[in-house]
């Protein structure tokens, strides 16, 4: 056990974890913040996926050790009252069905768009193609992710 | 989102609800010996008679709704089509309906399994009526402080509207005068041209909740003084355990509790041995550490080739005859053309996203749980047996489901969840893994199908024949009768082609096998829809007709006309293109009509591309046409993975495949446009959720034939190999 300063949404915290603890269950048990999920541990559905210094990572495969002091964003920083475009995107469309894995997905859909701000439907492909939805979003993601770049090129 | 904990006394669902002040709480009564007819009654009346009110609907003095919804939501928006039908009768705005999950209590709710498609079907009458009921009585209440006739008032927007005068009352100023009088019969319903809710796109009201993190699903739920448990299961199915050594398991930092576990699989109780620590990952670390010997001496070790052989050999068996007309063997001996083939369809695990998980407080005389549950009333009678409390004191709540798809209708993980905490005697949270969950079961099963067919001399069906050969899931108790038909298999195989044909036979053998199984959306349709609408284009085939005209010949209702001539006009049909190959099919399950066409064609590289799906659904009369959509949509996407992406085998009686490295999804990139079309009419409500499922395999088989000549018989395939 070790201690380690987690820098989630802006916020320090401070957690005493196996250096090996996945950064996932620091995340959701240490700091208590559940929007990020679960869904295979072995970086195969994305549904544990959050920023590292803005980049996208899967949570489940980061050892909590190589993210301490690092910036973390998770689905609650990106904003908690859906302002942000790519969660208006996700509402306006009627995305989520069960929901679990759209936390995943948005945070994968907000870092492809300040790469791509105008992405093709080969770009939605390359880089929505790690996250698995059972309900099949899949169409509504992709109409979302258009629908936030063409919100996103107005403002 | 708040869930109620204790029981739901009126008194206890206004305080945990946190309703203001008198209310005015109308619901259906059920006696216990009336399944389906209720009496609708106010609370005042239930406590007077000393009876227990099933609490649909209360209104409190600031005139907001708060529904007790007894279905699951696991995606498929039960959560926002309840609401919209309170609300429309009831003439209150979707925002002032507050939503409350009922636990599992089959005395007030009746069925509460959310499976087979059934929320709207059925339920949809007590829904309307108890809306209207609460309506028309706070009506009465306003005319009668007014002193003028009932007539002259109207409701909308939750206020009662004086017409002559312009006079309103909201509804929180008339529930306590509304809750004393007497309940009236028969209330009339609005006619469906008036509708402002129902049969309209409003946005579901859990979406919010679903896109900044907080929705609350049962892994994200925790309880004060909560412990964590994993638990490494017989990797074989009725596997017990012999002996464990948890020297190493203790060791591990936050480890508090290592002990044998069992959960109930059908007639079995399935051994593991259990790991509680203090947090998740603790657990699991200890798990690496156990050393257990299993007892396999109850399971034969099956592997997935010697279960399609026996699927094969049951095909020569005596059939358990679902119909029968004239005298199939005579005719198709004696018919000008004959028709043969043999399906087969996979084994699934249902590998929702949230994996199985589920949190229990055991205490001495009474238990409560908590998690995605699809079965809150099975689930609670289960509980009450192996525990052997009273059903009373046996608590279940649900919380959003991360994906059901019938998985999570079953009974194994609540209860294995309380073995653990009575053990330890606290709350705990059990929490499947992702290889738990896609190697324990129970699967979808799979099945094998002999179709025979005689072909006339006008190209048509003089003789026709399907044997199905699978699981039977309601034959999985330690002695079934197998030699019953019990009609449970032939769901969405046939229906409406036989009423045209002379000769026929239809009907299932039972396989034996001791691979627990369970519905898979859309249950045995998922499968037979396959065999079903295949066969009929090779049928066609051999008529020498076109597939969509010969289904025209062969499908006679009216709403199957209409279905068809829908499809014909949106694919084009007479004017598509020879470079891409076309399929079509149709199949009807939990009471509702679904074509679907595929188009494909090939890519420069030679491979095979799936360019369009069109999707027509006749499911009657509708709530919510975004939700269809939006139902259809992730049906033909599911059923994509079941037809070309993955399978689970078994071998030396365990599953293979663990995770999703080897259980392959569909992935973005896999899904081509769909478009969809919902057909309007005045028929009753058929299900939703699942009866999109079934005609996509055998309308892209039927395209890929069409194409390319090659006739798929046997799921998953390859399409790159297509």
């Amino acid at each position: 056990m070790a201690s380690y300063n987690l820098l989630v949404n802006g916020k320090n915290y401070t957690v005493e974890a196996d250096p090996q603890m996945p950064l996932l269950w620091a995340i959701r048990d240490l700091v208590g913040l559940t929007g990020t999920k679960y869904g295979c541990g072995i970086a195969q559905c994305g549904a544990c996926t959050v920023h590292l210094n803005g980049n996208p990572i899967r949570s489940c495969s980061l050892p909590v050790s190589a993210a301490a002091n690092q910036k973390i964003t998770t689905i609650e920083g990106i904003s908690a009252d859906n302002s942000h475009p790519v969660q208006q995107a996700w509402i306006t469309e009627q995305v989520p069905q069960c929901g679990y894995c759209q936390s995943g997905q948005i945070m994968a859909a907000v870092a492809l768009l300040k790469n791509k701000p105008n992405p093709t439907d080969k770009d939605i492909d390359a880089l929505m193609q790690g996250h698995i939805c059972r309900c099949g979003t899949y169409p509504r993601i992709r109409k979302a992710i258009k629908t936030a770049a063409k919100a996103m090129a107005k403002s | 989102m708040s869930t109620i904990n204790k029981n739901t006394s009126r008194r206890n669902f206004l305080k945990t609800t946190g309703m203001t002040g008198a209310a005015l709480t109308i619901g259906f009564f059920f006696p216990a010996w009336a399944k389906e007819n209720g009496e609708i009654i106010t609370g005042g009346d239930a406590e007077g008679l000393g009876i227990e009110l099933t609490s649909w609907i209360s209104i409190d003095k600031t005139g907001r709704v708060t529904l007790l919804n007894h279905r699951a939501e696991m995606g498929q928006g039960a959560y926002q089509v309840v609401p919209q039908m309170i609300a429309e009768e009831l003439e209150v705005n979707l925002d002032q309906v507050n939503h409350v999950f009922a636990p599992g209590d089959p005395k007030k709710f009746g069925s509460q399994v959310t499976g087979g498609s059934s929320t709207v079907r059925g339920s949809y009458k007590r829904l309307l009526q108890t809306g209207a009921t609460a309506r028309e009585m706070l009506i009465e209440a306003a005319a009668k402080k007014w002193n003028v006739s009932k007539d002259e008032c109207y409701a909308e927007n939750g206020q009662v509207i004086h017409r002559p005068s312009g006079k309103k009352f909201g509804y929180g100023e008339l529930v306590e005068d509304a809750a004393k009088l007497e309940v009236p019969k028969n209330v009339k319903l609005k006619s469906r041209k008036d509708y402002k809710i129902v049969g309209k796109s409003a946005p579901r009201q859990d979406t919010p909740l679903k896109t900044n993190g907080k929705a609350t699903f049962g892994i994200d739920k925790k309880l004060p003084g909560m412990l964590y448990a994993v638990v490494e299961r017989n990797p074989r199915f009725k596997g017990k355990v012999k002996s464990f050594d948890d020297t190493g398991a203790k060791s591990v930092a936050g480890v508090k509790h290592v002990l044998k576990v069992e959960r109930g699989v059908f007639g079995y109780l399935q051994e593991g041995v259990a790991v509680v620590a203090d947090n998740l990952w603790s657990a699991m670390q200890g798990r690496k550490q156990l050393k257990i010997e299993w007892d396999d001496s109850e399971f034969e070790h099956l592997s997935t080739a010697q279960l399609y052989q026996r699927m094969k050999d049951d095909l020569n068996k005596p059939l358990l005859l679902d119909r029968a007309a004239g005298n199939f063997e005579q005719a198709f001996e004696k018919a000008q053309k004959k028709v043969e083939a043999v399906y087969e369809t996979p084994y699934e695990s249902h590998s929702c996203m949230e994996p199985v998980n589920c949190i229990a407080h055991v205490e001495e005389k009474r238990c409560e749980v908590w998690g995605p549950i699809q079965a809150p009333d099975w689930i609670q009678q289960d509980l009450s047996q192996r525990l052997n409390l009273p059903i009373e004191n046996v608590v279940v709540n649900m919380t959003f489901l991360g994906g059901g798809f019938g998985r999570k209708a079953f009974t194994d993980y609540p209860h294995e969840a309380c073995v653990i905490s009575k053990a330890i005697k606290a709350p705990v949270q059990v929490v499947w893994t992702r290889e738990d969950d896609m190697t324990q079961g129970p699967f979808r099963p799979g099945a094998v199908y002999g179709c025979k067919a005689g072909i006339g001399s006008y190209g048509n069906i003089v003789a026709y024949q399907t044997k199905l050969a699978c699981q039977n899931m309601d034959l999985q108790s330690r002695n079934p009768d197998m030699t019953q038909y019990n009609g449970s298999a032939i769901e969405g195989l046939a229906k409406p082609l036989l009423e045209s044909i002379p000769n026929y036979s239809i009907g299932d053998v039972p396989t034996v096998s001791p691979i627990p199984v369970m519905w898979w959306r859309s249950v045995y349709a998922s499968t037979n829809g396959f065999a079903y609408e295949s066969f009929m284009d090779e049928m066609a085939v051999a008529a020498g007709k076109d597939p969509l005209e010969f289904r025209k010949e062969n499908l006679g209702s009216e709403r199957y006309q209409a279905l068809l001539e829908t499809l014909e006009e949106k694919t084009g049909w007479k004017s598509r293109g020879k470079n891409s190959g076309w399929g079509v099919a149709i199949t009807e399950c939990f009471e509702s009509i679904v074509g679907e066409a595929v188009k494909v064609s090939k890519n420069a590289d030679g491979k095979l591309r799936i360019d369009k799906v069109i999707a027509v659904m006749d499911c009657g009369w509708y709530v919510n046409p975004d939700i269809i959509r939006a139902q259809i949509e992730g049906s033909i996407v599911m059923a994509y993975g079941a037809a070309a992406k993955h399978e689970t085998h078994f071998d030396d009686g365990k599953a293979v495949e663990k995770n999703f490295d080897t259980y392959k999804m569909p992935r973005i990139s896999d899904i081509p446009e769909i478009e969809i079309h919902i057909m309007e009419n005045e028929e009753r409500p058929g299900g939703v959720g699942e009866p999109a499922l079934p005609p996509f395999a055998p309308a892209l088989c039927n395209a890929i034939f069409d194409l390319t000549g090659k006739r798929i018989r046997k799921l998953p395939f390859n399409i790159d190999e297509v």
